[in-house]
């Protein structure tokens, strides 16, 4: 626009350090990692013993395999139930649609401390002994209002004569959802099995409060090993902020590189 | 009328592709002037020059003898009608209306004054407490013109502001539109890709084509007397023919000679020539100096459209008489229909 | 439509035994006495009365405390950077926003704990002081340490919040204000500002609903002895085992985010009834 003096300057500054502010803690996490001493303070020379360390580390690669294990169960079956729930949502009447959006709502308005011991208190009245599968079910039921609310808006959007259209040209209720909804809604139920995953793979709060038998996931492990000074977490940490760094690259540039062989190929 | 706004010279590009060629033009006192073209063709972005929103690469814009050039639109005694309205979502009808007088602090009562009138002026009393989301398409359009004349510009800039409205509306508001230029008196600067538009409308038309102006001229002018293929095209229906210029009053095509009013062309010279649909006539192969077959006939209401094919073109007239298909005929009309322009790109 | 509308019984069912049952669960301990509660079902306020202990109030108010202040901090911080990156060109926006929620997706936890080394006494941040030749700040384990961990977690959310707004902001009402006669500033005021309050609001509802409920970000970076909220809870829950009054603690806890959430949103509604922002939907 004409006649103003742009301040980028102060802009350029002000975003920085923001931006510092948000990396600085986790570059010296990383830095940390690779130190040759316990401290996280001082440095005193390059090593990998740390990493070295984690590998080593029984109960931190089992919480690792927890996690991953629960992240991609609990993910596949909050994303199957969620998609059909979603479904069958969009095509209730007013009344169910409301009431079940509203309560499916609770776990996501609701703090997460609240949600672990309502959990909590429901395994013990059941007389359920805490464990894998406590925390399994219970990721599973806080992933799937995420995943309905990923699917919803691709439901609403979509044309309501499509699924009319399919069992009108022979297909089976079965066939035209397979066949005709699910594909055009699979943006949605992809973002919200990423939903989902993440809030898996990162949940602290829920899990602490519903896992028992020395059932650990990798942020509990953090939890409870963060009393001392321990460097393999700092380990583990990079190596995290390195995949899901490499993950948002990929995801990010993917249109980008794909435009471009489309180009090449014109 | 007086000289009010001057473009020199305005060159603008965007990315690397030229926009805006080299535009020269002025603009008066009281005039409703209409900057004419099809998408692309920089309309929009020497509008936009003179209201501040962007600036040109080369050249100077001058309002009442000063350049503008480095002063804000917030400056500029220039207001605009924007294509979408841009109303302020979240103020009722006089809120919006009223916020350039606010700005310049003018009092409470003056300010309720002003507005009243602006909402007799386009017909929208009683609407002051409105949520403008709650207007339709019209409505809002009239809250936008309120706005901006509210603040008593010495011009005001309309770019394609009837361009969401359904054509029943588009032609009231039209000659709405043209009303009020009349009686609040200040120039209109119109700009529109709607040639019916531009003829209805304006005092000047500037007919623009490829960030290069075509034709400055009154709607007469520019509808009778094209000076170019483009505009002759751009401009009402037409039969653009090739031709040779024998001499003055003389013209040749189709392996005729056809007397001719235009003058002052070199001799011999190619030219070319364009015919309007609704100045030939269709009479018995006799007694027409060109003859054809009936192609088709179309019903448009007002007029029949009937494209007849010769073995030189196809020809398209415009009569209220119902031809047969097929029919064999014969092509009249007068010198004076016969219009000569230059080539384009020859002069 | 043909059945469809079935498949959303199964989640029904699931959803009243794993949703509505826990909390169900909740109120009915908070209303009982000590004990498994389906046992001995003997109705009491007790565990309310508990709660009005000046130690517990003390507990309460400085949750509130701390979680307005990071709610304020994460405004007055968010707001700026939202609105400078979105008068950015496109191309520097995304790269912006990627930045900014990259570390969202990094666990809580390794970010929290990230702090405690640059934090400390003999941490990153002293050591520079000492480097400077400045006298050592005792950070961690103070209102500080916890408020910007806090910060630190929630302001992406709050920048998200905002700037979402803020780009789909029509470009041409930005024009028209200065068409108008405003400058820059008064068309911030006037125009930009008002309309980005319901991104503002939905920022304040991120921020401040974890920001109270939280029990991680005070445990790592306010010591043992800090107690907000989420830690009493959790207290009450892990070690002391008094599952009744725990979970009247969170009964009351979530009365006060519910009154919360009500009073911004009423602060919403009356703005935009003087000034009409939602006017156009068909509610």
């Amino acid at each position: 626009m004409v006649g103003i003096k742009k301040h980028n300057l102060t802009k350029f500054l002000i975003v920085a350090g923001v931006l510092s502010f948000f990396y600085l803690p986790i570059l010296s996490l990383m830095v940390f990692s690779f130190n040759d001493s316990r401290s996280l303070t001082s440095w005193s020379g390059f090593s990998l013993q740390w990493y070295k360390a984690l590998f080593e580390n029984r109960e931190m690669m089992t919480a690792i395999t927890t996690t991953i294990t629960i992240a991609l169960i609990s993910t596949f079956v909050a994303t199957v139930m969620g998609t059909l729930a979603a479904i069958g949502i969009s095509k209730s009447r007013r009344i169910i649609k409301e009431l079940v959006l509203s309560v499916n709502s609770f776990p996501i308005l609701n703090p997460e401390i609240v949600t672990a011991i309502g959990l909590m208190l429901l395994y013990s009245s059941l007389n359920i002994e805490k464990g894998f599968l406590t925390m399994l079910l219970a990721h599973i039921i806080f992933s799937t209002p995420y995943v309905i609310l990923s699917v919803l808006p691709r439901l609403r959007r979509l044309d309501p004569d499509i699924a009319e259209a399919a069992l009108d040209l022979g297909a089976t209720p079965l066939q035209a959802l397979w066949k005709v909804i699910v594909p055009m809604i699979t943006p949605g139920i992809v973002s919200g099995a990423l939903i989902a995953f993440t809030m898996s793979f990162d949940d602290f709060v829920i899990s602490y409060f519903v896992s028992g038998n020395g059932v650990k996931n990798i942020s509990i492990l953090v939890y409870t090993m963060s009393k001392r000074i321990n460097p393999t977490i700092n380990a583990l940490s990079t190596i995290l902020v390195v995949i899901i760094t490499i993950v948002l690259l990929v995801v990010n540039l993917y249109p980008f590189i794909t435009k471009k062989e489309l180009k090449e190929a014109e | 009328m007086r000289k009010l706004i001057e473009f020199q010279n305005i060159v603008k590009s965007f990315n690397g592709s030229l926009v805006l060629k080299g535009i020269n033009l002025s603009i008066h006192e009281n005039e409703f002037i209409t900057l004419l073209g099809p998408s692309g063709c920089g309309k929009t972005t020497l509008l936009r020059i003179l209201g501040g929103f962007i600036s040109q690469n080369e050249g100077h814009v001058y309002f009442d003898d000063i350049e503008i050039s480095n002063v804000p639109p917030y400056k500029r005694e220039i207001n605009t009608v924007f294509q979408r309205y841009a109303l302020f979502p979240h103020m009722n009808v006089f809120d919006n209306i009223a916020f350039g007088l606010r700005i310049k602090k003018q009092d409470k009562n003056t300010i309720e004054q002003k507005v009243r009138k602006m909402l007799k002026l386009v017909n929208l009393e009683g609407y002051e407490d409105r949520p403008v989301t709650l207007l339709s398409g019209g409505q809002q359009q009239r809250v936008a013109i309120a706005r901006a004349l509210v603040n008593e510009p010495m011009v005001l800039l309309l770019d394609e502001p009837l361009g969401a409205l359904d054509l029943k509306l588009r032609k009231e508001m039209q000659i709405e539109l043209k009303k009020i230029q009349q009686e609040v008196g200040i120039t209109f600067i119109y700009v529109t890709h709607d040639q019916e538009e531009a003829l209805t409308m304006s005092d000047t038309i500037v007919v623009m084509n490829a960030g290069e102006i075509q034709q400055i001229g009154t709607p007469t002018d520019i509808y009778n007397e094209p000076e170019n293929r483009f505009v002759a095209d751009f401009i009402g229906e037409s039969n653009i023919i090739d031709g040779l210029m024998i001499e003055d009053y003389k013209v040749k095509f189709d392996d005729q000679t056809f007397e001719c009013i235009d003058y002052g062309f070199e001799d011999n010279l190619e030219v070319d020539i364009v015919l309007r649909p609704e100045d030939i006539d269709i009479v018995p192969i006799d007694m027409g100096r060109i003859k054809g077959v009936i192609k088709s006939t179309i019903f448009k209401g007002v007029h029949f459209e009937v494209v007849v094919e010769t073995p030189y073109r196809e020809w398209i007239i415009h009569t209220t008489d119902k031809v047969e298909v097929d029919k064999e005929v014969g092509l009249h009309f007068f010198p004076e229909d016969i219009h000569i322009m230059y080539k384009m790109g020859s002069y | 439509m043909k059945g469809y509308a079935s498949l959303v019984k199964p989640y029904i069912f699931w959803m009243s035994l794993f949703i509505v049952v826990p909390m169900l669960l909740i109120v009915l301990y908070a209303f009982t006495e000590h004990g498994n509660a389906l046992m001995a079902f003997r109705f009491t306020l007790d565990n309310f009365l508990k709660f009005f202990d000046p130690v517990f109030i003390k507990v309460l108010f400085k949750s509130l405390e701390v979680a307005i202040i990071t709610t304020l901090f994460c405004i007055l911080i968010g707001y700026p950077i939202a609105y400078i990156i979105s008068n950015t060109s496109e191309r520097i926006q995304t790269l912006l926003i990627l930045l900014i929620t990259l570390p969202m997706w990094i666990n809580m936890l390794v970010r929290t704990y990230a702090w405690i080394s640059i934090l400390s006494d003999g941490g990153i941040l002293n050591s520079i002081f000492e480097f400077l030749g400045l006298p050592p700040i005792k950070m961690m384990y103070t209102d500080f340490a916890v408020m910007l961990g806090m910060v630190y977690n929630f302001l992406p959310f709050m920048i998200i919040s905002i700037y979402t707004v803020l780009a789909k902001l029509d470009k041409a009402l930005i024009h028209a204000s200065h068409d108008l006669g405003a400058n820059p500033v008064q068309t911030f005021l006037r125009i930009v500002l008002p309309l980005s309050m319901p991104g503002v609001i939905s920022g304040i509802t991120l921020v401040f609903l974890p920001a109270v409920s939280t029990f991680v970000i005070p445990k790592f970076l306010g010591g043992g002895q800090y107690m907000l909220i989420g830690n009493l809870i959790e207290n009450q829950f892990i070690t002391v085992g008094e599952w009744n009054f725990g979970s009247a603690i969170s009964l009351i806890m979530a009365m006060i985010i519910m009154g919360s959430m009500i009073l911004t949103r009423k602060i919403d509604r009356d703005a935009s009834d003087t000034k009409n922002v939602e006017g156009g939907k068909a509610w």
